[in-house]
Parts: C-alpha cells; structure tokens; sequence
C-alpha cells in the first residue's frame, strides 16, 4: 500500500511489547556506557532510580503523577495515527486545555465543585479540540499538512499562554511572578491516598477504554479501521474521511487538552507559563514507540515517567546534572527510529 | 526484404508466471536500421517479451541470438553490455540532477572524477544530430514530459546502445510531440539502429514502422512488413476473429419509456491522467451499456465520475432524475449505486480487515446496531452467504484477512460485496478479470439477471468478446471522447477495433 505519509508501525500487542523491551534493553545499556564515561557507577544508578521510584510509595505515586498527562498526550497522538495523521501538537493542545480551564476555574468561581468540575474538564478539552481542529480543517480541506501546522501551533499555543499570565489573568498578589490567581478549591481536582495522584488517572484510564472499545467493536471503529488499512476503499466506499480527519483531531486535541486541565487544576493550581516540561513530545515518542497500540501505551508512559523521575534522582544522589536523562529519552527515540529500515 | 542478418533473433520463447502463459513459443526478430513496432492488447505478452529481451525477465525456454552468437541476458546488465537498452513508461531521471549528471549515471565505466564539459559536449552532439535537443544543464525536474523522454533515449545512445526498446513512447506524449519522436526515430533507422516500439494504437503503427509484429494471448499473431499491413488486418490480429455470440438471445426489449437511471450531459473533467471531453451518456433501466476501449483512454476517470470521486469540470450528471453532479461518494452509492473497481486489491478491499469485515463495509450505515455503537455481524454474514450464493460462487472464509485471499479471491469478494446491496445502478470495470472460466460465466450470468431485473449497468471491459454478448448498446472511449457509439448488431469487431486504436469512424 503507497502511503506517502510516515507511519507508525502497527504490532499485536504481545509483539509490540516485546520489541519495544528489547529497544528499552538496548537504549538502557548505551545510557550505562554514558554514566560509565561520567565515573559513574550504571548499576547503582539504576538502582536508585528504581529503588526510589517503582519501589518506594511516595516516589510510585509521583510516577503515576507524571504518568496521566503522558497517557493523555500519547493517546492525542495515536487516535489520529490510526489514520495517519501525525499529530506533533500535543503540547499546544495541552497549553490551550489549561487556558480554557483556567477561565472556566476563574469565571464560574462560584459554581460548586460537582458543576465547576466538569465545567473546567468539559472547557479544558474544548480547549484541547478545537486547537487541533484547526489543523484538522486545514488538513481536510488539503491546505496545509497536519503534521507541520500542529507543530508550529505549539508556539503559538505557549506564546498565547504566556500573553494571559503576563498580562490580563496575572494575579496581582504574586509580585512579579508570571502566574494566575490560584484556583478556588471548587476548581481543584481531586486528589487519592494524600498523593498528588488525582482523577485524572482514572480519566486516562477510561479513555484508553473507550478508545478500545470503540476501535474495536463500533460502526465508526470500523470505518476508522478500514481508513488506516486502505484509504482509497475507503473514500471509494463512501467514508467522510474529511469528517473524520476533523472528528479524530479534535478528539485527541481533547484529550491533551485534559491533560493540561490535571496540570492547572490538581497539580499547579493556577495557570503559569512553565506548565509543562514537554509532556506533549514525550507523548508522541510514547505513541510511536508503541505503535498505537493501548497497552504498549501505558507501559512507555510508566517507562518514560520513571525516566524522568529517574532525573531528580541522579541530580541529587549522583551529582549529575538532572537533565542527563534527556540523553537517555534521545537514545529511545534513536533506537525505535533505528529499528525501521530505510527504503 | 531483408537481406541482412538480424541483430537479434529470439527463437521459441516461452515465458510463465503462475497461473497465466505470458509467451508461448515466441519468435522475434530485430534488424539494424529498423523500426519494429509490436502491437497488442494489453495483457498480451508484448512487455513480457521485451523484458526478457532487457533482461528483466528470464526466458522458460527458447533461445536469444545476438550477432551470430547465442546469449544468455540474465540481466539489464547484461542486456546494456550487449548494446540493448530500453526506455520505461516510467521515467528514471532523477529529478534534482541536471541531465548531464543524469545521463553520466548511465554511462558505462564512468571515471571517478566526472568532466560534465565533455559530457555536455557529447549530448549536444548526438542530440543535435537525432533532434533530441535539450538543455544539457537543465535539472531534471524542469524538463517537460517529452525532454525527459529525450534525455532517456540520449542515456541509451550515449552508452552506445544499438538496440532501443520503447515501451509505449507515445503514451505520454501530445500530439506535435509524437511527430517529434517518430522524426527522431526516423533519423535513428537512417543511422542504423534498430528500433522495437511498443503500443496498442493503430495509426502510429502505420505511420512509423517498418514492420509490425501483433501478438494475441502470450502468442504471435503475424508479423508484416508496412506494405502489407492495412487497418482492418491488425484489427484481425489484435483481437482474432472468431466471437462468441451467446447472449444475444436473451435480451428483452428495453423500457425506452423508462427515466433513465444516469445521465451525463457534456461532463468534462480536469486533473491527473486522462480528461474526459464532453462525455454523454444515459443508461435506462435494464440495459447494459458496453465501453469499448483501450485502457488509459479514460475509462476509470468514466467510473470515478460517476462514482463522486472527481468532480465535474463541466456538464451534469443526473442520477434516478436528480441533479447528482454534486453529490457526495456516500450519498450516490445509498441511491443503489454499486462499483466493481478495476483493481480491487487497491480499490476496493482493505487487505488487514477481515472478509465479513470487508463485507461490512458496504453500508456501513445498514449495518450498525445502537446508532453505531454495535454492528450487527450476523447480518453482514448473512448478506455474504446471500450474495455469494447468488453469484454461484464458494463462502470465503469470513474471519480471514482479505489481504491473504488471491487475486481471483479479491475479485469474488469485490462483486459478492457489490452487488449484495441489490443494486439499480452498476458501474463495472473489468469484472470477470482475473476470474476463472466458471467464475466469469457466473459473473456474466449475474450481470444480465440483474439487467433482467430492472438494473442499469455501464460495463467497462477490454474484452470485445464479452462487450458485444452481454452489451445492449456499446460506445467507444478513445483519449476521453466517446468517439463511437452502436447497438453490437449493427457494427462489428472491426469497427469498434479501429475506432478503439484511433482510427476514424466508416473508414
């Protein structure tokens, strides 16, 4: 089949899974000769990350904590993938989620918490969707690649942010700081087990659900599905890809949007600048490594999430600059890009 | 007439892919200072035999003689190191090289330090003298369709090629860049090569070569000289002249009172490939029209027309009596419109679904249970053992993937799909291809029950046989006209062949 789009491979999820251990495998032992080079000593490393990650109870939560906005934004990646479409902006849609939310947060302050709550959600992936709809428009109507203006709306997501927080929403009690008032408590999503952890997990969770369910048992699973296996029967058949290329971008758009909301609304607490470390691109790495698939999904974001929670270790136990770790998440970009041949 | 020795001699060459016999015990000869155009339909082993020429392809039996010597051309290399070289319908240039880098790519025992001074010079010179002037510091992506041909015939000569196969030069050309091509191999015959030209049109034929070999189902029909040669005589050796008339008997008389199910009124259209020119047409209920013609001459741009898929630069097209010119793919085809696509493989199947899958796809919309939510698959299997069974054919396997079903498989699937939706309006481009003889009869028989019933059919083949026994009225597609139309009672093979290749009408 003649795609002139790249494409995320597709796997069954037991080979997916697989394969992207053994891509980890080998991305883990290039970062060891990396932390040998250093003086450092890789098996120690390794497992202080692990010990203050997966094992310790606090450090597993700020996992998860790191986890939903991944989830969220890999999946912003992979529902559009299933037909073809690359979506690069899950950071703006993040950025553009929280905006909407902190209006919503800001403005609807007197609403109580079991309307203001799915208010700031319901606006937060409005906010999300209609930022990728615009690619999606631009995309259906064969103006403009969806791939170049998603990453280019980034920009101008954050810079749009950046005005707010300058400007008209900055919160007059917070000296120079670039920052929104904090949300009232009304605003603020719930929290588990006196962790960060908040409902967004479970947001994320079900929305990998219905994704699968949707993908696999619907009309519109169907459709989708025939679209990414062969879009000319497709459009011979009478499916509305235009509609769809919409539909698909707006709803991952959303779901990144959400993960913006868990930003402002459980994590930050208000609207600033430095929302995100990136949660956007690491989704889409999330997303290609694991080929789309649900599963493969879930476990990159725990791999990626303990990554970088593994920077903050080697920064203060190690004496290595925390950003060390951005060698080891280059590594598993390069190894999963290696592993397709080039034509 | 020729009292030199052949160039090259091909003796006896039989060549088989699984399932079809593409050279039967074929004999060719090529001689210096000739233009030997091989004529055909498609499908009927000419570019099987000039890739075995080239080296492509290796013979099954047979013998190639080159000179005086037996050879053995195992591959293009092989081919070229014997002075053969072909120009493909699809060019290689590389676009972001100037046609001196492209040409030097070419050439043989290229030093490592290239001097594009004397490479220029050499093109010049030999382009000068052939006509093929182009500008040798042109990048390849600026040269037109015809100077990208130029510049694939100077690669050739350039590397000293004495033998040049063109595999339907013409295809790609307007007209005044045809003349410009057979001027060029006109001067090339005067300089001794041997030229070996592939088409399937009549005139050309007559126009430029000396001798015409026409061969018919993987065999050679005849080979003459141009003296011999008329139009009416390689119509007969293109598509024989023995025709089953089957069919004929079970026509009934068409509703002529009846609004007609399709109507095109000067429908133009514009973009890649073949445009249609003031395309009109009707079909009414239980008729089948018949397009005649070679393919490429704007039979799928016909079929995607009338399917949605391109829009109308110009005219109307009206479906059961409404103005459809611009309605959507999906709302033409829940108007009981169905599609039999030409290649179904990339047309029609989406190869990692499933059969029942794939069968879904039909009518999405029918099929969906709780607006969407659920699909109904016990439906979907029961309109594919309906519709199979009425088609006479054998259940596919419902849960495999269509994408490992063969290629008469795919065919089955893409009609049981099809025509399950009970359909008033069909629009068939080659549905028998690919099928066995049973299969194809069943196709056939399904066809006109269906016209029988009250369905319109447009049905687009390249076999005249089947046109003119399942036709009630046929009409020519020749480079996006219709240039002819007739009931098959009323004309002959002859006729429709001429008008086919191009030639004018009541010649």
């Amino acid at each position: 089949m003649a795609s002139a789009h790249a494409r995320i491979p597709r796997h069954s999820s037991a080979r997916a899974m697989l394969r992207a251990t053994g891509l980890f495998g080998l991305a883990f032992v290039i970062f060891a000769a990396v932390l040998l080079a250093a003086g450092k000593d890789p098996i120690r490393a390794y497992r202080d990350i692990l010990s203050s990650t997966l094992v310790d109870r606090y450090g597993f939560s700020e996992v998860l904590v790191k986890m939903i906005p991944l989830m969220l934004t890999a999946l912003a990646v992979a529902i559009p993938s299933r037909i073809w479409l690359i979506n690069i902006g899950g950071e703006g849609q993040l950025y553009m989620g929280a905006l909407f939310a902190t209006w919503a947060a800001t403005y609807f302050a007197a609403l109580p918490a079991w309307e203001l709550l799915p208010l700031v959600a319901a606006l937060g992936f409005l906010g999300g969707g209609l930022w990728a709809a615009i690619s999606g428009v631009m995309r259906a109507y064969g103006w403009v690649s969806e791939t170049i203006s998603t990453l280019l709306l980034n920009y101008v997501a954050i810079l749009i942010v950046s005005f707010f927080v300058f400007g008209p929403w900055k919160d007059p009690e917070s000296a120079n700081y670039p920052q929104t008032a904090e949300f009232v408590a009304a605003a603020r999503l719930p929290t588990f087990f006196g962790t960060r952890v908040h409902l967004g997990l479970l947001i994320a969770l079900v929305a990998f659900i219905v994704y699968h369910v949707v993908l696999t048992r619907t009309r519109w699973g169907l459709e989708i599905r025939a679209m990414g296996g062969n879009m000319e029967a497709a459009r011979r058949s009478g499916i509305a890809i235009g509609r769809y290329v919409l539909v698909l971008m707006f709803i991952g758009g959303g779901l990144a949007g959400l993960a913006g909301v868990g930003e402002v609304s459980a994590i930050q607490g208000r609207l600033r600048p430095s929302l995100s470390p990136g949660y956007g691109y690491t989704g889409f790495l999330i997303s290609w490594i694991a080929g789309g698939n649900p599963y493969g999904i879930v476990a990159s974001a725990l791999l990626m999430a303990v990554i970088t929670a593994g920077g903050d270790v080697l920064q203060m136990a190690h004496r290595l600059p925390g950003s060390v770790v951005n060698i080891l998440m280059a590594l598993m970009l390069f190894v999963v890009l290696a592993r397709r041949r080039v034509p | 007439m020729h009292n030199v020795e052949p160039l090259v001699a091909l003796r006896g060459i039989t060549k088989s892919f699984p399932g079809i016999l593409a050279n039967d015990r074929v004999d060719f000869d090529v001689y210096p200072g000739e233009i030997h155009a091989l004529l055909g339909e498609n499908g009927a082993g000419k570019s099987t035999l000039v890739k075995v020429l080239y080296g492509i392809h290796q013979a099954d039996t047979g013998t190639i003689q080159f000179g005086d010597r037996a050879v053995q051309i195992r591959s293009p290399h092989d081919a070229r190191r014997l002075g053969i070289g072909m120009v493909f319908q699809q060019f290689t240039l590389i676009p972001a090289l100037s046609v001196v880098e492209n040409v030097a790519l070419f050439l043989p025992h290229l030093p490592a330090v290239l001097d594009h001074g004397v490479i220029a010079r050499r093109i010049e010179e030999v382009s000068g003298r052939y006509g093929l002037a182009v500008d040798p510091w042109a990048p390849a992506w600026r040269l037109s369709v015809g100077e990208q041909q130029k510049v694939e015939i100077l690669k050739l000569l350039l590397a000293r090629s004495r033998v040049l196969i063109l595999d339907e030069p013409t295809r790609v050309l307007v007209p005044h860049e045809i003349d410009g091509l057979f001027r060029v191999l006109a001067g090339l015959r005067e300089h001794g090569y041997a030229v070996v030209f592939i088409t399937h049109k009549l005139p050309e034929v007559l126009t430029c070569a000396d001798r015409i070999t026409v061969m018919r189902g993987g065999t050679v029909a005849g080979t003459l000289v141009r003296a011999e040669a008329t139009e009416r005589g390689l119509v007969g050796l293109m598509f024989g002249t023995a025709w089953p008339e089957e069919g004929s008997s079970r026509r009934e008389p068409i509703r002529e009172s009846a609004r007609p199910l399709l109507e095109l009124r000067e429908v133009d259209t514009s973009g890649d490939g073949v445009s249609l020119r003031q395309i009109t047409l009707t079909i009414a209920p239980g008729e089948i029209v018949g397009v005649a013609g070679v393919s490429g001459n704007g039979q799928r741009e016909l079929g995607d027309v009338i399917l949605g898929l391109t829009q109308t630069a110009g005219g109307k097209k009206i479906i059961h009596g409404q103005d459809a010119t611009r309605w959507s793919v999906d709302r033409i085809r829940r108007s009981g419109v169905a599609f039999v696509p030409e290649d179904p493989l990339r047309m029609l199947i989406v190869p990692p679904l499933s059969v029942l899958e794939n069968m879904a796809l039909a009518d999405t919309r029918k099929y969906a249970r709780h607006v969407g939510l659920t699909v109904d698959w016990i439906a979907v299997r029961r309109d594919l053992e309906q519709s199979t069974r009425r088609l006479a054919l054998e259940m596919l396997p419902p849960a495999v993937p269509a994408g490992t079903l063969s290629g008469g498989n795919v065919q089955r699937l893409s009609l049981v799909r099809e025509l399950s939706i009970d359909p008033r309006l069909i629009v068939a481009l080659y549905p028998t291809r690919g099928l066995d003889v049973r299969g194809a009869t069943a196709a056939r028989h399904l066809l006109l029950a269906m016209r029988n019933r009250g369905a319109g059919e447009l049905l687009i083949s390249e076999d005249l046989g089947e046109l003119f026994s399942m036709s009630d009225r046929l009409i020519v597609l020749y480079r996006g006209r219709i240039v002819g139309e007739a009931r098959p009672k009323d004309t002959t093979v002859y006729e429709i062949g001429r008008l086919m290749t191009g030639g004018v009408a009541g010649g």
